[in-house]
C-alpha cells in the first residue's frame, strides 16, 4: 500500500513569552496512520495539537495539509476535513446530548441551511459507534466525566473529518470504554483518514497506535516504530522512571519506580 | 411544540400588548376606535392621541424591548455565561452620559431630539473607545474588559455632571432621566432610534450558529471553523449599536436583557441560536408589560409622580432573578 502524506509540519517553534513551548518539530502523518502523541506533563503535546489542527499560529515552521500551508486553508473549510477534540471540553449550556452531538455538524451547514438527512445520518453514526445511544436524550451537564468525554467524541465524529486530533481523549474513561474508544480511534484511521492522539497510557499507545512521537521538554526525544519509541532508555530518560515490560496477547507497560 | 409555533405565539402576545398598550392612557380607548379613527377622522384629539403619543410610546418600547432581549441573549451566549448583560459594553453608560450630559448643558431646548442624539453619539463614543483600547486581536475577555473601564469612566462622567449641577432640580431632572422612562416620546425619537437598532439586529441576524458553535468554548468554535474574533467583534458592535440607541432614547432599563434570556433559554432547548429570535420577541413583550404596568400603576395609585419603567423592571426583575439563580444553579455548578 502507498499510503500519501496528509498531514506535513517542518520545524514548529510555538514560543510564550520568550519560552519555548514546541521545538524544532516535524510530524509527517500518512492516512491511515494512527500516530499516539506521549510524554510527560508539561512536554508540550496539547500546544503542539492546536498549533496541528490549525487553531493556533506557531511562531516558526510551517504546517501543511495536503501540500497547503494550515492557516491558508479557509476556517469553514479546515473545519469540515480537520477535528480537534480538546482535553477535557466544557459543554457551557445544559443541552441534550442529541443536540451538543448535532452541533459537530456545524462546518457542514450552509450559510441560514437547514440540517439535512445526511447530518442526521452522520450524527446518528457518531452516537452509536462513540458507544452514546443509551444516553441520547439526556442532558450533557448532568453527565459523568467520562460519558461527556465520549459525547464530545461522538461531536467531533460527527463532523466526519479526514484528520482527527484527539487530546487524551480516554484519560476519563473506564477500562470497558478504553478499549472501545482506542479502537473506535483506530478503525478511524483507515482510508483516505488519519489520527493523531495524545496518550498517558503506553500500554494502549503501544497496543493501537501505528508510530508513536515520544515528547519531551517542547522537543520531540524519539519518533518512529513503537518498539524503538517505548526502549527503556528512552522512558528512563524522559519519564524518569524504571518500567517493566513485556508481551503475552498483547504489550504492555507498566512503571515500576521513579528514578 | 416547534420553534415556529413558539416564535408565532410570542409575535400574538407581542401584537396583543402592543393593542393594548395603545388603548390604554389617562384615558381608555376603545379597541375599535384605536383601529379606525386615525385613518376616518385623522383630526379628531382622540386620533391625535393614538399617534402623537400612544404609538410612539409602544413603537419605542417595541424596539427598545427587541434590542434588549436581542443583546442580552448575544452576550450570554457570546461568553457562555447567563449572568451576562448588554450593560457591559459600556455603550449603555456611554448613551446615558451623553444625552446627560445634552440635558445638562442644553436642557433639550435647541432642538426636541437633542437628548436622543446626543445619547447615540455618546454610545457611539464610547463604542470607538473600546475598540480603541481592546486593540483589534481582542479575545473576549479584554473586550469586556474594555467595556467595564469604559464603563467606569461614563460612570464617572455622570457622577461629575451631577456632583456640578446647579440646583437640586437640575439633579432631579437628571438622575429621573437615567432611570428608564417610555412617556413623552415622539415619533421623530423613534427615527432617531431606529438606524442604530436595525443595524445592530441586522448584525446579529446570522450569529446563531457561532453562538451555538461557542457552546462548546471559544478553542473549539474555532476548530469547528468560527472565526471567533469577528464574531465577538461583531456582536459587540451590534450590542453596542442597538444598546446605545435604546438606552439613548429611553434611558437606563435594566434586567430586561438579563431576565428574558434567562426565562426562554428551556423554550429554545438551551441553544443560544434558537434564543435570539425568542429573547428579541420576549423583551419587547417584557419591555410593553411593564410599561402597561407603570400606566396603570398611574392610574390606580396617587404616587406623588409617575413611577419609571425602568424602576418597576428592576423592581421586578432583580428578585425575579434570583429566584431563577436559585432554581437552576445546580445546572451551572458542573
Amino acid at each position: 500500500m502507498t499510503a500519501s502524506i496528509c498531514l506535513k509540519a517542518t520545524a514548529v517553534d510555538i514560543k510564550k513569552s520568550d519560552r519555548y513551548l514546541v521545538k524544532n518539530v516535524s510530524m509527517d502523518v500518512y492516512s491511515g496512520e494512527l500516530i499516539g502523541l506521549i510524554g510527560p506533563n508539561g512536554a508540550g503535546k496539547s500546544t503542539l495539537l492546536g498549533a496541528l489542527a490549525g487553531i493556533d499560529e506557531p511562531t516558526a515552521g510551517s504546517i501543511e495539509l495536503s501540500d497547503t500551508p494550515i492557516r491558508n486553508i479557509p476556517l469553514q473549510e479546515r473545519a469540515t476535513r480537520i477535528g480537534w477534540l480538546e482535553q477535557l471540553g466544557t459543554v457551557h449550556w445544559p443541552v441534550s446530548v442529541e443536540r451538543l452531538v448535532m452541533l459537530g455538524r456545524i462546518p457542514h451547514l450552509p450559510a441560514w441551511g437547514k440540517v439535512s438527512e445526511a447530518d442526521h445520518t452522520a450524527v446518528e453514526h457518531a452516537l452509536t459507534v462513540a458507544d452514546c445511544l443509551s444516553i441520547r436524550h439526556q442532558i450533557v451537564t448532568t453527565l459523568s466525566g467520562g460519558e461527556r468525554s465520549r459525547v464530545l467524541l461522538a461531536r467531533a465524529l460527527a463532523a466526519e473529518p479526514m484528520l482527527l486530533f484527539a487530546d487524551e481523549p480516554v484519560s476519563a474513561l473506564d477500562l470497558g470504554h478504553q478499549l472501545q474508544t482506542m479502537q473506535l480511534l483506530r478503525d478511524f484511521a483507515t482510508g483516505d483518514r488519519a489520527a493523531v492522539v495524545v496518550l498517558h497510557d503506553l500500554s494502549l499507545a503501544a497496543r493501537y497506535c501505528d508510530k508513536l512521537y515520544l515528547m519531551n521538554a517542547g522537543e520531540i526525544a524519539a519518533h518512529g516504530e513503537i518498539a524503538s519509541v517505548l526502549s527503556n532508555s528512552n522512558l528512563e530518560k524522559v519519564y524518569g522512571v524504571s518500567v517493566i515490560s513485556g508481551c503475552e496477547q498483547v504489550p504492555w507497560i507498566v512503571p515500576l519506580e521513579r528514578l | 411544540m416547534s420553534h415556529q409555533r413558539r416564535l408565532l405565539m410570542l409575535v400574538a402576545l407581542v401584537l396583543i400588548l402592543s393593542l393594548i398598550s395603545l388603548c390604554l392612557g389617562q384615558n381608555w380607548i376603545d379597541l375599535r376606535q384605536v383601529l379606525t379613527l386615525p385613518f376616518t377622522d385623522p383630526d379628531s384629539t382622540t386620533a391625535v392621541i393614538v399617534r402623537e403619543i400612544r404609538l410612539p410610546r409602544t413603537l419605542i418600547a417595541i424596539v427598545a424591548g427587541m434590542s434588549l432581549g436581542l443583546s442580552g441573549a448575544a452576550m450570554q451566549g457570546l461568553l457562555q455565561n447567563p449572568l451576562a448583560s448588554p450593560g457591559l459594553v459600556g455603550s449603555a453608560s456611554g448613551a446615558a452620559l451623553g444625552a446627560v450630559t445634552a440635558l445638562y448643558f442644553f436642557s433639550g431646548a435647541w432642538h426636541p431630539q437633542t437628548v436622543p442624539l446626543a445619547g447615540m453619539l455618546g454610545a457611539l463614543v464610547t463604542t470607538a473607545l473600546v475598540y480603541l483600547m481592546a486593540g483589534r486581536d481582542a479575545t473576549v475577555s479584554t473586550l469586556i474588559l474594555a467595556g467595564v473601564a469604559v464603563n467606569a469612566l461614563a460612570a464617572a462622567g455622570l457622577s461629575l455632571l451631577l456632583n456640578l449641577a446647579p440646583s437640586p432640580f437640575a439633579v432631579r431632572e437628571l438622575v429621573l432621566w437615567t432611570l428608564g422612562d417610555l412617556s413623552d416620546r415622539s415619533l421623530n425619537d423613534l427615527w432617531v432610534m431606529l438606524p442604530c437598532s436595525l443595524a445592530g439586529w441586522a448584525l446579529l441576524a446570522g450569529t446563531g450558529r457561532s453562538l451555538d458553535a461557542l457552546t462548546l468554548g471559544v478553542r473549539t468554535a474555532n476548530s469547528m471553523g468560527i472565526n471567533t474574533y469577528w464574531i465577538s467583534w461583531r456582536i459587540f458592535i451590534a450590542v453596542s449599536l442597538c444598546v446605545g440607541a435604546a438606552v439613548a432614547t429611553t434611558g437606563m432599563i435594566g434586567f430586561i436583557g438579563l431576565v428574558v434570556p434567562h426565562l426562554l433559554r428551556p423554550l429554545a432547548q438551551q441553544q443560544p441560536g434558537k434564543l435570539l429570535p425568542l429573547s428579541a420577541l420576549g423583551g419587547a413583550a417584557m419591555l410593553l408589560s411593564a410599561d402597561i404596568g407603570v400606566r396603570l400603576i398611574d392610574l390606580y395609585t396617587t404616587l406623588p409622580v409617575p413611577l419609571k419603567v425602568g424602576v418597576l423592571t428592576a423592581l421586578v426583575g432583580a428578585p425575579f432573578f434570583l429566584l431563577l439563580i436559585l432554581k437552576s444553579r445546580s445546572n451551572y455548578l458542573r
